[in-house]
């Protein structure tokens, strides 16, 4: 049982859809495992042990009764910014900390409904706000390929559960990066699907026009299994998208004959260093090897990615943030009247970045700010989703960095706006609603780093080309292998 | 108000629409109700919750700005307007800032005297409601000196209309007219309950005053807290009196918003101009921008009912009503289709408006039982118009009929011709009962020809008496008449 928690998620669902294992065999084994090894990883805020063996009885149940399930006992890490009913649902946050959430989130409620079993609510940055999951208020995550590093963020909870073993398959949430660069920096793929693919209802919003649920997995046909099951129309969120699910599973594919890659000319890897210009110069070699055409193309405005990002999704949390005020649920600190409550909670609440992000956002929306802040950043975001248009006329996909450095040390980026370059690569596909997904690519050993860390690729389609992208992932893992390279740390995995 | 000044007030106006699901989510869109039992967690603003837009409620909105002429732009959106409140969930309102659902249109309205006048409106848009706010511990209940206060968000997330005027009117009644008119027009289009004492419709005035003939606005003041018609008219009048009080006596008017004070019957300052909210109007990210397809702004034009102008119209020109009496069926639409359809079946509608307004409405508030629910069908009601203006029965007649009616008796007519009802305009038969009455009464009539003309009131009732109410009065009158003076 023990060797089957570190097998795939499809593999899993087909021991148990066949009844070779049973969900609570797998179930078990994962919770001892996660007990052995929480202390030294950090991944989860709640370990639902009661939950998550309830759930595997019942598809066992299921199973017997004859229905075969997609994810059929698969273990899953929930990132703690969505809701699963009776659960706690922190997002990282004070002002959340002892939230009990009373419904479950529609991409929650699919997987599980397709045979997943929650293991537990992974650590986030706050409100998902970071790159490093640094910014939980709740709990230190550490690295699964060296514990002195970050595991990315914010789906850092999401990613360190799945490269640990902790879980199959991981729910991240991505507005400018936090599914890819995790995934980058754990070794495992992280999928951003089209804006609206997914549904959000339920998962508690950063910054609604850019928030998109995608997994977090080891293998890219996991991937395509957690999107397939999630992915789809939700009544219940007005920006899902409203036309017919498009699954990927058969999508996957074992070569790129045909396949033109574009290659961003204002990219330039040299700036990464040697190391990393050297492993995406071979992963780019990599794909043409598979049969892809290799084409530059440019993305003259992806440069004002950062800047527009950092415009529009403060600007969206200041307003999404601003009902956590202590008068129904979550934290509340007493003060003599309604507005003193109201500062003391939010005083005491919130961390550092997620205040600043507040006040950068309301100061853009302010009067007399606003058109020369978030109208301007909204025009700059159409036209970076321009420039991937015209980009996307000469090529099919876009390679590139999923980001600019492997892991780095805990505190290594303590100055906000460095910590805001991780997404630099990752931002403008988010901006212009692409979906996009890290894959690994090579290993790295940092300097003055002890162990070689994964390094990601980052792909992108067009809009819905969801078949496309896992399509050539998968091909392009099944060709290079990097993941398998190197397992996650034993002291770390079997304490 | 001959002070040389005159006043300019436009309107606006807050209106819960009558939809079954709120205008997000699929909570029960009811009045009153246990409190935060009419909740879920898009309406509590839970943490990941998200709206989704109430078609009913766009539809209604488009309908009422079809019904005053307003023009519905292709494309529309939902913003956020930002600041706390704890009756707010999600500290910020959805609403629309710059692209209303409707824009322009024009509300005609009557004065009591029957003059139309007309007033233009700024827009229509749609938003959500808020929970409501109970402070417990005070004495008035007022939120100075509680000591916490209840709320109940079953109003939260309920479907508002606001309805902006432009500054067109130029006194109390005025507004008030236009209020009216406002009303019943969304009662006919069956889009609100429009109940100011249940909240709702809520309306706020802008009130300024100017030298009379001047075209630039004088400095305005906004109104809230009126909680009636009536109070909208006070505290409008209040206001420009105050205002002309200030002007002429050398002060200035602040620009602010005052409150009205039913009680003592005047406005006092609640804030100023300075102290208003930056509101951080943003596009809502949540929702998607509104395209109303052009075809379904047909259809729902198409579909409009008869307004209540055009049937104030119908009523005074067409029927002969004043314009109390069409004003009074108007502002009882239960009423009035009662009454088209009594018109409808043949009634002559002057008499049928006698009818309905009169001892019918009397009937009904005698008994407490709506006219529309009574035993007297509109066919019954025109059957009895009919006979009266046929002079087959007279007014007495009627009036038992239309009592037996009440009581369930059912078709006057039938009641008539099986009872021998019919009132007897046939002078032989009529001569007869005058020759008994006259044989019979041998001393008056002698005092009637001695010149006490006052007792042919007496003959004639004795006539009448003896036709058991049946015969025509005036053919009587006219017959004593004659025969006394042979």
């Amino acid at each position: 049982m023990d060797e089957l928690i570190e097998r795939s998620g499809a593999h899993i669902a087909a021991e148990v859809n066949t009844g070779r294992a049973s969900a609570s065999e797998v179930v078990d084994a994962t919770l001892s495992h996660v007990d052995a090894v929480e202390p030294a990883i950090g991944a989860y805020l709640t370990v639902l042990h009661d939950a998550a063996r309830a759930h595997a009885a019942r598809v066992d149940e299921r199973v017997r009764a004859g229905e075969r399930l997609a994810l059929a006992g698969v273990p899953i890490a929930v990132k703690d910014n969505m809701c699963l009913t009776a659960s706690r649902t922190t997002c990282g946050s004070k002002i959340l900390e002892h939230w009990i959430a009373p419904y479950t989130a529609t991409a929650v409620a699919r997987l599980l409904d397709a045979g997943a079993i929650p293991i537990g609510k992974a650590n986030c940055d706050e409100f998902a706000m970071g790159s490093s999951c640094e910014n939980s208020a709740l709990g230190v995550t550490r690295n699964p390929y060296d514990p002195s590093r970050v595991p990315g963020g914010s789906s850092g909870g999401s990613a360190a559960a799945v490269a640990a073993y902790e879980a199959a398959i991981g729910l991240g949430s991505d507005t400018g990066g936090s599914i890819r660069e995790p995934g980058a920096f754990c070794n495992l793929i992280g999928f951003k699907p089209t804006y609206g693919r997914v549904s959000r209802y339920g998962l508690i919003a950063f910054a609604s026009s850019l928030d998109q649920i995608g997994p977090l997995s080891r293998t890219v046909e996991d991937a395509a299994l957690a999107y397939d099951a999630m992915c789809g129309f939700d009544p219940m969120d007005a920006t899902s998208l409203d036309r017919t699910p498009e699954p990927t599973a058969d999508a996957l594919r074992e070569d790129l004959r045909g396949v033109r890659v574009g290659i961003v000319r204002e990219f330039d890897t040299k700036a990464l260093g040697t190391d990393l210009d050297a492993v995406y110069a071979k992963a780019y070699r990599d794909l043409e090897a598979l049969g892809a055409e290799i084409v530059e193309v440019s993305l003259p405005t992806a440069a004002y990615g950062l800047a527009t990002y950092y415009l529009i999704a403060p600007a969206e949390c200041s307003s999404n943030l601003a009902r956590f005020d202590g008068v129904r649920y979550g934290l509340r600190v007493d003060g003599g009247d309604v507005r003193a409550m109201y500062d003391a909670t939010r005083a005491a609440g919130f961390g550092p970045e997620v205040k600043r992000r507040i006040l950068i956002g309301t100061y853009a929306l302010s009067s007399g700010y606003y058109d020369a802040y978030y109208v301007r950043a909204q025009k700059a975001r159409t036209l970076i989703a321009r420039d991937f248009e015209a980009a996307f006329a000469g090529c099919d996909l876009i390679a590139c960095p999923a980001a600019s450095c492997a892991a780095f040390p805990f505190a290594a980026k303590s100055d906000p706006y460095s910590m805001y370059l991780m997404d630099y690569y990752t931002i403008p596909m988010s901006l212009a609603g692409l979906p996009a997904l890290s894959v690994p690519c090579g290993w790295v050993t940092p300097e003055g780093g002890e162990f070689p860390m994964p390094i990601g690729l980052q792909l992108c389609a067009p809009l819905f080309g969801e078949r496309q992208l896992l399509g050539a992932a998968h091909a392009y893992e099944r060709a290079t292998q990097h993941a398998l390279a190197r397992k996650p740390l034993p002291a770390q995995v079997r304490a | 108000m001959s002070t040389g000044y005159e006043a300019v007030i436009g309107i606006e106006c807050h209106v819960e629409l009558k939809t079954a699901t709120k205008m997000f989510c699929g909570c029960a869109n009811v009045f009153g109700g246990e409190p935060n039992t009419k909740v879920c967690p898009v309406c509590l603003g839970m943490p990941g919750a998200l709206p989704v837009p109430n078609e009913a409620a766009l539809e209604a909105i488009v309908t009422t700005g079809l019904a005053f002429g307003s023009e519905i732009p292709a494309f529309s959106k939902f913003d956020r307007k930002n600041y706390f409140y704890p009756d707010m969930p999600k500290d910020y309102q959805i609403s629309q800032y710059d692209t209303p659902l409707t824009q322009g249109g024009t509300v005609t309205y009557w004065l009591e005297d029957g003059t139309h006048k007309s007033c233009r409106l700024t827009r229509i848009h749609l938003e959500e409601d808020t929970g409501k706010s109970s402070h417990a511990g005070s004495e008035d209940g007022r939120i100075a000196g509680s000591s916490y206060t209840l709320i109940d968000f079953n109003r939260a997330g309920v479907p508002l209309m606001e309805c902006v005027s432009e500054p067109d009117l130029r006194s109390a009644q005025e507004a008030v007219a236009f209020l009216e008119a406002l009303r019943r027009t969304l009662l006919t289009l069956g889009v609100s309950d429009v109940k100011m004492e249940e909240g709702s419709l809520r309306c706020d005035a802008n009130v300024s005053v100017r030298p009379i003939g001047a075209t630039e606005y004088g400095t305005k003041t906004e109104i809230k807290n009126m909680n009636s018609f009536r109070s909208v008219e006070r505290a409008i009048e209040s206001e420009i009196e105050r205002q002309i009080e200030t002007l002429t006596s050398g002060g200035r008017i602040v620009q602010e918003t005052r409150g009205w004070d039913e009680f003592n019957g005047v406005t006092h300052s609640m804030r100023s101009k300075e102290e208003a909210h930056d509101y951080r109007y943003f596009p809502d990210p949540d929702l998607v921008p509104l395209a109303i397809p052009r075809e379904d702004v047909a259809r729902m034009k198409a579909a409009l009912p008869e307004l209540p102008w055009r049937r104030y119209e119908r009523y005074t020109a067409e029927y002969g009503l004043g314009s109390k009496q069409a004003t009074q069926l108007l502002d009882n639409l239960a009423l009035a289709s009662y009454y088209d359809r009594v018109v409808a079946c043949g009634g002559n509608p002057q008499r049928a408006s006698n009818f309905v307004l009169g001892d019918l409405s009397r009937l009904a508030n005698e008994h407490g039982v709506a006219v529309a629910d009574s035993k007297v069908s509109p066919e019954h009601l025109s059957e009895l118009v009919a006979l009266v203006e046929s002079k087959m029965v007279n007014s007495k007649i009627a009036k038992e009929l239309l009592e037996r009616a009440w009581e369930g008796g059912g078709s006057p007519a039938a009641i008539v011709a099986s009872e021998g009802l019919a009132q007897t305009s046939d002078p032989a038969a009529i001569e007869r009962f005058v020759d008994e009455v006259l044989a019979a009464n041998g001393t008056v009539v002698a005092d009637y020809k001695a010149g006490k003309e006052n007792v042919l009131g007496f003959l004639v009732g004795q006539v009448m008496k003896a036709s058991r109410g049946k015969a025509d009065p005036a053919l009587v009158n006219e017959l004593v008449k004659k025969k006394l003076s042979t």
